[in-house]
Formats: structure tokens, C-alpha cells, sequence
């Protein structure tokens, strides 16, 4: 019975890490109305990022975050005025398919280098038993870097001038035009932070599990299922929903195969979707 | 507007011209390398041209189009190898199971708007396949191999390439057709109105969920009938390459550089991009790239040409409108 | 003259604020019925509600002796009833032509594509759009826009209209132009239920006038009687102009 209960546990603690990784997912959107189909490659980024750092370059694991958070919010800022800047204004799909072009692009340069390769970034870290039951480390360490992480961001979006513009932004681009806020500059802004939560989330989830080119299409699609969970712009609703994405895939993996969790998850997403167009927290603004 | 007769439009003329094209050239010299070459631009043009039914007139991007190809490569391998039926027969009984299942599933996601249903069927694409490849009676992840006698109602391996290729361009013909008649319909007019402003749409009295349900429904009969050609002509079918979303991405790079909402746009931005791709996989160093150079283009076009190529040719010459559809 | 439109008890609520109220009120036939009233006082969420985009939370809307309640908004066109919308809802990259074919081909007569253009055609000459047939619709100036959000609807052959702001954003030679094109629409025999916030305009077109106010009927009846009527008056004190228009003075 333990059993059950400590992967459900467990799985709060990935959990946490999907929320953050849908943060930075939902922060865009919320901002900008643009679905950023890069995410996953994002992801990915960081993982990398955490692997030359600290398994080729030496570097102590956690100490490696911070560089990666930077790195990725200076690739969010490029990115957005390579390949969203134009199509702001125009009808949101086109800005679906130029972040899913720039997609293609960055997982076909990431295919050609380093092929399906799997890679891993051993950490050790002394975990916690109870009864039998271990629960790792690099687990705990993970939740409690994103709570803290989580923090940093909502003294951010609160306390900062520049986080007050985002949200300005982000209510009413018109207004905080008409306001004298430079709206496009805020964008990129909020662009580069969410690519940056997306490389964060990316660098931890590297110390938790191995991973190839391609496995960010797997988070990005927990993103995107943790997202819909939270409502759409809503960095809280993110967390929570991404503990409450740990938790189901918690009570799962006991019982499925693991290539079914992504096709639960998408039935999820659909679902929610269709039945709860504002989320199931529906802390939206309209 | 839509006066001459149905075949009195030169488009409809230039559908049929080219698709005997298609069907003579190879046939010049008994030219087996051209023919597999324009075996395969047909597969993109047919894709294309289907996809755009969505894409270009309802303004709903299916991401996962590719779902409908792959399905109907399984139901025609499995037909033709588990129960004994002609290949055509079972192409279109698959075919029309197909346009069912995306009924059904339609049903579901075209309550979706935008993004949200451009995910969605992704959704269906990746649930589809991991479905199939626990299907046993489908061969599960080893999918199904064809004997070579399959071929044998058809005379013989040689010959049945030679029918199949024909086949494959009828359906392209039949594609590039029914483009051209659903666009110059009521129902194409209906879409139209839908891609532009859906809720303005229905206001003006188009019954919108039922015209989406439609073409969601068509716009997989024809992909299926060639996915069933194509994977019969393989003789091996598999899951991932029966519902390979980068084969789905490029059907949709196609539809966007031809000109998304013209008839012939796609097919003609499907055959540019084809050639495209298979001149840069015979220079080995490209071969890792084909997803680089499919999103690069995407990603010029989306940004500076959205109109794709036939945009470039109607505000150019704007009298080509009438007979370039 | 028998109902066409009979609205009973609508009433919806968004959130936290009773848009519609317990309304109700009737159009008959061959009718121009005003529906005025200060902003915020749930206008254009009745024309939603009758016309399907939300659905009432109590009351009914019954069309033609038959009730339509919460039908969505294609099927409620099909029986003949077209609207106008305040922000304007052009569908931009087809032609005016093509956009008034929509109109005539999913209206009340279901017309195939051949009728349905000569419909237009009529249409676009009625309103005076004829010289832009051929273009973009989002190349039209905001006042050819209005004109063809009028045509688009009266290309369905509706047998009641439902104008929302139709005069709004136009100079006055354009509301001119477009108050006698109304006229020559009721007296095809189209009805009319309008919201307008241009004072002389609708107490000249006007048959008689409903007013709202806080999504609840505050008056009704015939455009003098609801000039004269203090609470109406009170209602628009936010508004002096306004209230000045409503006696038929000129507005300081």
C-alpha cells in the first residue's frame, strides 16, 4: 500500500518541476496569446546545457542553474524577434506555425549533432527512507529549487517595475501602449523569461532522469496538459497543476506501460479542454 | 463569379492536363526512376491538396493529417493480407472507414478552435499510433509485412507498380477535382466564410458545425486511398512510419509555400518542395537536415510571404486569378 | 398587426452583474422598434440572446409563433432573422460580392450559388455598394463597412432585422444616406428592431421605442410618449445632451 502512496509522492515532486516548466509555457501565452511550439526544445536545451556544464565542464550540478537560466533567456529574446516579432498582430495561427517552424528547425540542428543519443548527468545526493522506501534526492532538491524558483518569479511579476509591466502587457496591450510602456520590448521580455523558466525546468529535469534530442516533445506536451489544467496565464494555476500532472502520473505508473502515459495525458488535455474551456482552477482573467 | 459551367474553367482544364502528364511522362522510354520519382510528388500533392481543405478553406490546421494516410495503409494491408481482398476493393472499403473514424473523432475536437485544435490533432495522430502498436491483430510495433504473392492478381511485381503508379495519379487528379469543386461550391463558400470569421459565419446562417464535420470527413478519404496504394506498393507497413508526423509537417509546408486557400497552391507548392527535398537527400550531407530546410522555409514563408507562391502570382500578374485558381 | 418577435422574461446574468433582467417587449410586423437606453444597459446582449451567441438563463424568444430559445445562431438565420453587429465583422479577404453571397446563399431562402449572386448583386446596388463589388472587404472605409454588414444581413431576405449601432462612427452626410436606406428597407416590409445611441435619428425612425436600463425595461411605447416620460429622462441625466435630444431640443 506504501508502495502506491510513495509514487504518488514522488510523483508530487516531478510534479513540481512540470509546473515550472509550464510556467514558463503559460506566461507567454498569457502574455502574448502565442503558443510557444518550442518549448520541448527548450527543455531540451537545458538539459544539455546541464550536461556540458556539469558532467563535461565539471562544474557542481546545481551551480550550473543560474548560467542556464541566463543563456535561455537571452536564446528567448533572440527567438522572439527572429521568429515572433512579425506575427504578433497577425492571426494567431500564424504564430503557431512560425514558433512550430522555428521547432522544426531547432529539433532537426539537435537531431544532426547529437542523433538519439541518450545522454544522463549522474547526481548523487543523500535521499530520505521511510519504510523501505527511498525517495531520491535529486527529487526533493528539484521540488524545493522550484518552489524557490516559483518565489523569485512572483516577487518578480509583483514587486519589480518590470514585472508590473508585463502584467500591464499582458491585461491590456492597448492600455499599457497608451500608457507609455514600451509594449514591444515588455514581449520580448516575457518571451525570453518564459524560454529561460522553460531551460530551468529542462536543467533540473536532467537531474532527475536520462535524455535524448528528443524528449522534449514528451514535457512539452505535460506543459501543455498542466497549462489547460491551470488556466491559460495563470503561473500559480501552473504549479498546481503540475504537482496535480505529478500526482495522476503517480497513481499510474504502477499500473500502465509508460508509453501509454503520453496518450493519457493527451486524452486529458482534450478533454479538459473541451469540458473546461477557462480550467479547472479558473482564476482567468477574462 | 461562378458562372461558366463546371468544366468550362481553365483550371479545371490545367487539373486534367497535368495529371495526364503525370501519367504519360514516365511512360516515355518505360522511364522506372521517373516514375518512382513522380510517385512520390504525387503522395505530397495528394496530401496537400486535402489538407488544404482544412488548412485553406475552414482555417482549421490539422497537424496530424498524416493519421488518415497511415490508417488507410492498415486497413488495405490488413484487408489484403489477413482476408484475402483485391488491392482496390480494399483501399476504398479503407478509405471509407477512414472518413468514418474521423467523423467520430471530429465530433470531438472540431469543437476546438484554433491552436487548441491544431494540438488535438496531434493528439489523435500520437494516440492512433501507440494505439496501433499495441494492436496485435495489426502486428503491434512490427506492423505487417505483404507476401510477395499480393502482387500476383496484378501480374506480376512489375506490373503492379506500373498499376499502382496510375492509380496513385488518378487519386492526385481526383484530389486536385475535388479542391476545385468544393472551392467553387456553396459549401466552399460556406468554409471560406468559416476560415475568415467563424462566429460571423454562423451568424450569416452557415450551419458551421456540420460543414467542418464534412470536410474533416472528406479531406481524409482520398490521403487514405493513397496511403493504401503506397504502403501495398511497399509490402511492409509499420507504425512509425505509417503515421510519421514530419511526413504530416511537410504536407502542411507544402500547402503554405504553394498558397494556402487556392486550388492548385498546394499541389504546387507539395511538388516545389518535394523536388527540393529529394535534390538536397541525394547530397549526403543534407540528409540529417530535411527538418531544418522544411522548418527554415516554413518559418521564411509564415513571416514574409504568407500567400505562398500563387499569392506572389495573382498580385503579380492579377489576371492569372481567373484561370490559376 | 401580429408579433413577429415576442421576447418573455429574458434574462441572463455574466458573472457577478445581471446583464437582462425579466424583459420582455414584441416587434410586429412591417415594425421599426427602437431599443435605446444609456451604455451598459445590456442592448446588444438581448440582440445575443435572441439570436442564439448566449443562451438566455430564463424567458424565451419566440420567432414566428415558434420558439427559438437557444438556438444557435446559423439555425436562427435560416428562419429569418439577420443582425448587424456594433463592431463591425467584415469577412475581410473575400469581395464585397462574395461576402453578400454568403449572406443570400444561408439565409431564409437557402439559395444556390447562381440565385444567390443576382440576390447580392440587387443588394449591393440597394445599399450603394455597387462600385466596390470587386474589392476586399477589409478595403472598405468604415462607413462601406457598415454598408455592407447591412447587405450581408439584408441579402438573407430576412423578415426581421436586427440593427446593432448602425449609425455609430459615421459623419452626418453617411447617417443621412443610411437613415433613408432603413426607410426603403421597412418599406419592402422587413422589420426592424434597431439599437441606436443617436438621439434624432432613432425617434424619427422609429415606431415606437423600448428603453433599458440596467438590463431591466424602465419604458415603452411611442417615440414622443417615451420622450416625455421623467424616469427616462432621469435615466439619461448622466447625459444632458442626450436627454436634450430626447425632447426634441437642441443640445446646448
Amino acid at each position: 500500500m506504501f508502495g502506491i502512496l510513495a509514487s504518488i509522492l514522488d510523483g508530487v515532486l516531478v510534479g513540481a518541476v512540470y509546473g515550472l516548466a509550464a510556467m514558463g509555457l503559460t506566461l507567454i501565452w498569457g502574455v502574448m496569446n502565442v503558443i510557444n511550439l518550442t518549448h520541448g526544445a527548450m527543455i531540451v536545451a537545458g538539459m544539455f546545457g546541464l550536461y556540458y556544464l556539469a558532467s563535461v565542464a565539471g562544474l557542481p550540478t546545481y551551480s550550473a542553474i543560474p548560467p542556464i537560466a541566463v543563456a535561455g533567456f537571452g536564446f528567448g529574446v533572440c527567438l522572439y524577434w527572429i521568429a515572433v516579432h512579425r506575427v504578433i498582430g497577425r492571426p494567431p495561427l500564424m504564430s503557431l506555425l512560425a514558433t512550430f517552424a522555428a521547432n522544426l528547425v531547432l529539433i532537426g540542428l539537435g537531431t544532426s549533432a547529437w542523433g538519439t543519443v541518450l545522454f544522463n548527468v549522474p547526481v548523487s545526493l543523500p535521499g530520505l527512507t521511510y519504510e523501505g522506501y527511498t525517495f531520491t534526492g535529486t527529487h526533493m532538491m528539484a521540488a524545493v529549487l522550484t518552489a524557490a524558483i516559483a518565489g523569485l518569479l512572483y516577487l518578480f511579476l509583483y514587486r519589480t517595475r518590470h514585472g508590473k509591466a508585463i502584467r500591464a502587457v499582458a491585461g491590456n496591450r492597448e492600455a499599457a501602449e497608451l500608457n507609455g510602456i514600451p509594449t514591444t520590448r515588455v514581449l520580448a521580455l516575457a518571451f525570453g523569461l518564459g524560454v529561460a523558466l522553460a531551460c530551468t525546468s529542462g536543467a533540473l529535469i536532467a537531474t532527475l532522469f536520462p535524455f535524448t534530442v528528443l524528449a522534449g516533445a514528451a514535457y512539452q506536451l505535460k506543459s501543455f496538459v498542466v497549462t489547460v489544467l491551470g488556466g491559460l496565464g495563470n503561473p500559480a494555476g501552473a504549479l498546481l497543476g503540475g504537482v496535480a500532472l505529478g500526482l495522476l502520473e503517480g497513481a499510474m505508473t504502477p499500473f500502465m506501460p509508460v508509453s501509454w502515459t503520453s496518450i493519457v495525458e493527451f486524452v486529458v488535455f482534450v478533454v479538459v479542454l473541451i469540458a473546461f474551456p477557462a480550467g479547472l482552477l479558473s482564476f482567468r482573467r477574462s | 463569379m461562378h458562372s461558366p459551367p463546371f468544366f468550362g474553367k481553365p483550371t479545371c482544364w490545367l487539373i486534367v492536363l497535368a495529371t495526364l502528364a503525370f501519367a504519360f511522362a514516365p511512360l516515355w522510354h518505360d522511364n522506372v526512376e521517373l516514375r518512382e520519382e513522380l510517385l512520390l510528388a504525387a503522395i505530397y500533392v495528394i496530401l496537400a491538396t486535402n489538407l488544404n481543405l482544412m488548412i485553406g478553406y475552414a482555417g482549421y490546421i490539422n497537424f496530424g493529417n498524416i493519421v488518415f494516410f497511415g490508417l488507410g495503409g492498415y486497413f488495405c494491408v490488413w484487408l489484403v493480407s489477413s482476408h484475402g481482398w483485391p488491392l482496390v476493393a480494399a483501399a476504398l472499403a479503407g478509405a471509407a472507414a477512414v472518413s468514418v473514424l474521423a467523423l467520430l473523432f471530429g465530433l470531438g475536437i472540431l469543437r476546438l478552435r484554433g491552436a487548441y485544435f491544431a494540438l488535438s490533432t496531434i493528439g489523435v495522430n500520437e494516440g492512433v499510433k501507440a494505439f496501433v502498436a499495441n494492436f496485435t491483430p495489426w502486428g503491434g510495433s512490427t506492423g505487417i509485412y505483404l507476401p510477395i504473392d499480393a502482387f500476383a492478381p496484378l501480374g506480376g511485381p512489375a506490373t503492379a507498380l506500373w498499376v499502382i503508379y496510375f492509380l496513385l495519379v488518378a487519386v492526385m487528379g481526383l484530389s486536385l477535382l475535388l479542391s476545385f469543386a468544393i472551392r467553387n461550391s456553396k459549401l466552399g463558400l460556406g468554409l471560406l466564410a468559416i476560415g475568415q470569421n467563424e462566429d460571423a459565419a454562423a451568424v450569416l446562417g452557415v450551419p458551421t458545425p456540420r460543414y467542418k464535420a464534412f470536410v474533416y470527413s472528406v479531406s481524409a478519404f482520398l490521403p487514405a486511398v493513397a496511403g493504401a496504394l503506397f504502403f501495398f506498393k511497399s509490402a511492409f507497413i509499420q507504425p512509425d512510419d505509417a503515421f510519421d508526423l514530419v511526413f504530416s509537417t511537410e504536407a502542411i509546408v507544402g500547402v503554405m509555400l504553394g498558397g494556402q486557400g487556392t486550388v492548385l497552391g498546394p499541389a504546387l507548392g507539395a511538388f516545389v518542395y518535394e523536388e527540393l527535398r529529394s535534390t538536397l537527400l541525394t547530397a549526403e550531407t543534407f540528409s540529417n537536415f530535411q527538418m531544418v530546410i522544411a522548418g527554415a522555409l516554413l518559418l521564411l514563408i509564415v513571416l514574409f510571404v504568407p500567400g505562398g507562391l500563387m499569392g506572389w502570382i495573382h498580385r503579380r500578374w492579377p489576371r492569372a486569378k481567373k484561370v490559376l485558381e | 398587426m401580429s408579433a413577429l418577435l415576442e421576447v418573455r422574461g429574458l434574462g441572463r446574468r455574466f458573472g457577478g452583474l445581471q446583464a437582462v433582467d425579466a424583459l420582455s417587449f414584441a416587434v410586429g410586423e412591417g415594425e421599426i422598434l427602437g431599443l435605446i437606453g444609456p451604455n451598459g444597459a445590456g442592448k446588444s446582449t438581448v440582440f445575443n440572446l435572441i439570436n442564439g451567441v448566449h443562451l438566455p438563463d430564463s424567458g424565451s424568444v419566440i420567432f414566428r409563433g415558434e420558439d427559438i430559445t437557444g438556438e444557435p445562431p446559423y439555425r436562427v438565420a435560416r428562419r429569418g432573422l439577420a443582425r448587424t453587429h456594433q463592431i463591425v465583422q467584415p469577412l475581410a479577404n473575400m469581395s464585397v460580392l462574395e461576402n453578400c453571397v454568403v449572406g443570400a446563399c444561408f439565409g431564409r431562402e437557402n439559395l444556390p450559388l447562381g440565385r444567390a449572386e443576382a440576390v447580392a448583386l440587387e443588394i449591393a446596388g440597394f445599399v450603394g455598394l455597387i462600385d466596390r463589388i470587386g474589392d476586399p472587404a477589409g478595403t472598405l472605409t468604415i462607413a462601406g463597412k457598415k454598408r455592407l454588414e447591412l447587405a450581408r444581413a439584408l441579402s438573407a431576405r430576412p423578415v426581421l432585422l436586427l440593427l446593432d449601432e448602425v449609425l455609430a462612427g459615421l459623419n452626418p452626410s453617411e447617417v443621412e444616406r443610411m437613415i433613408v436606406v432603413i426607410r426603403r428597407i421597412r418599406e419592402r416590409g422587413v422589420a426592424i428592431l434597431m439599437i441606436e445611441h443617436l438621439m434624432q435619428a432613432i425617434m424619427s425612425l422609429s415606431d415606437r421605442i423600448v428603453v433599458l436600463n440596467s438590463g431591466r425595461k424602465l419604458a415603452e411605447g411611442r417615440p414622443e410618449q417615451v420622450a416625455n416620460n421623467p424616469a427616462v429622462i432621469e435615466a439619461y441625466l448622466g447625459n444632458p445632451e442626450d436627454a436634450a435630444k430626447l425632447r426634441g431640443e437642441r443640445p446646448s
